[in-house]
């Protein structure tokens, strides 16, 4: 009993810190779409008129530049809440 | 006082079973229904009574919305695919995304926060990728384009293949899903906090007014701007903007 408890409590507690590991991939988003709403910003200054183009644009690449920080999110989400790894102790 | 968080999916409210599988009948089956319900009913109020002058306000708002699709269909998948037919499917899917996600708002379990929901769409657009190619190239040109450009990366190419769709799922249902276990985490921690400050108040206040999550007023409203609606509009738009690149550029080649 008190064995398999230890066990329980070593897979709990490694999931939540691999969750937390997950969400570093929050960091690549970040920057990416960072510097790509800077050079939005750099292109409507230049030429104001087309404005909705470089605007839509822009949210359409931040969306794909975010995929990567979504899968991270979804394996933190799956540790969190869905843990595979409890259910074969 | 302190609940805990948790995360919990679909409700299943009915299972049938049927040829020796089990059928269920979950709360995001349900609210699709629902959602898909509100929009004819939209589309039959809208375009009730049209005529050819333009009278009424919400004949006006019809033909601003086709007229939007069309140009927006015509700007990125061209003049073919307009004539062919695909500016309804992507009015239709972008109004069953928008307005799924947006009833999360209204207190129902949103169909769009559900992966099963959105795989489902994503099978419709490899559908519609693989049906192009075919009617590009034809048969031969369609395996052909598996060994492009050089025969050794034939795994490679299946695996893209597969993840385009994937990836259009997985984006939509981690945005939704990210905003409702965001603004979940947010709600709770504000009902603990009021918990903590209203239950020292003296005497029977403290008592009265401790359960009452007071601090969930107004404040949550303001996340609910970017992650309810900010959000959910940009994903329709953009589950939809993927959909029309991938399938035109599968005419393409």
């Amino acid at each position: 009993m008190n064995e398999q408890l230890w066990t329980k409590a070593i897979v709990m507690g490694s999931s939540a810190i691999g969750a937390g590991l997950a969400m570093i991939a929050g960091i690549g988003p970040g920057i990416g779409e960072g510097y790509a709403v800077g050079k939005a910003c750099e292109a409507i200054g230049r030429q104001p008129e087309c404005k909705g183009t470089v605007q839509s644009t822009m949210l359409l690449g931040c969306a794909v530049a975010e995929t990567t920080g979504i899968y991270g999110f979804i394996v933190a989400l799956l540790l969190m809440f869905a843990n595979p790894f409890i259910g074969k102790l | 006082m302190s609940h805990e968080f948790t995360v919990t999916g679909a409700k299943v409210f009915l299972e049938i079973h049927l040829f020796g599988s089990t059928i269920n009948i979950t709360e995001t089956l349900v609210n699709t229904w629902i959602v898909m319900a509100v929009i004819v009913g939209l589309c039959l109020f809208l375009t009730h009574g049209m005529q050819v002058h333009c009278r009424t306000k919400r004949q006006v708002v019809a033909e601003f919305i086709v007229k939007k699709v069309n140009a927006m269909v015509g700007e990125n998948m061209g003049e073919r695919f307009l004539r062919v037919g695909y500016a309804p499917l992507i009015a239709s899917v972008m109004g069953l995304s928008a307005l799924g996600s947006l009833s999360g708002m209204v207190g129902m379990y949103a169909p769009t926060s559900d992966l099963n929901t959105l795989l489902g769409w994503a099978l419709l657009v490899f559908a519609l990728i693989t049906y192009n190619k075919f009617r590009a190239g034809g048969p031969l040109g369609y395996i052909k384009g598996y060994f492009q450009p050089i025969p050794v990366l034939l795994p490679f190419n299946i695996i893209s293949e597969i993840a385009t769709p994937m990836s259009m799922a997985f984006r939509h249902f981690g945005n939704i899903a990210s905003g409702t276990v965001i603004m979940g985490l947010l709600r709770w921690a504000l009902a603990n906090l009021s918990y903590a400050i209203f239950s020292k108040l003296p005497g029977v206040l403290g008592q009265i007014f401790g359960p009452i999550p007071l601090l969930q007023v107004g404040i949550p409203a303001v996340f609910s701007i970017y992650f309810d609606i900010f959000s959910s509009l940009l994903q329709a738009f953009i589950f939809c903007m993927l959909m029309m690149m991938n399938i035109s550029s599968a005419a393409e080649d």
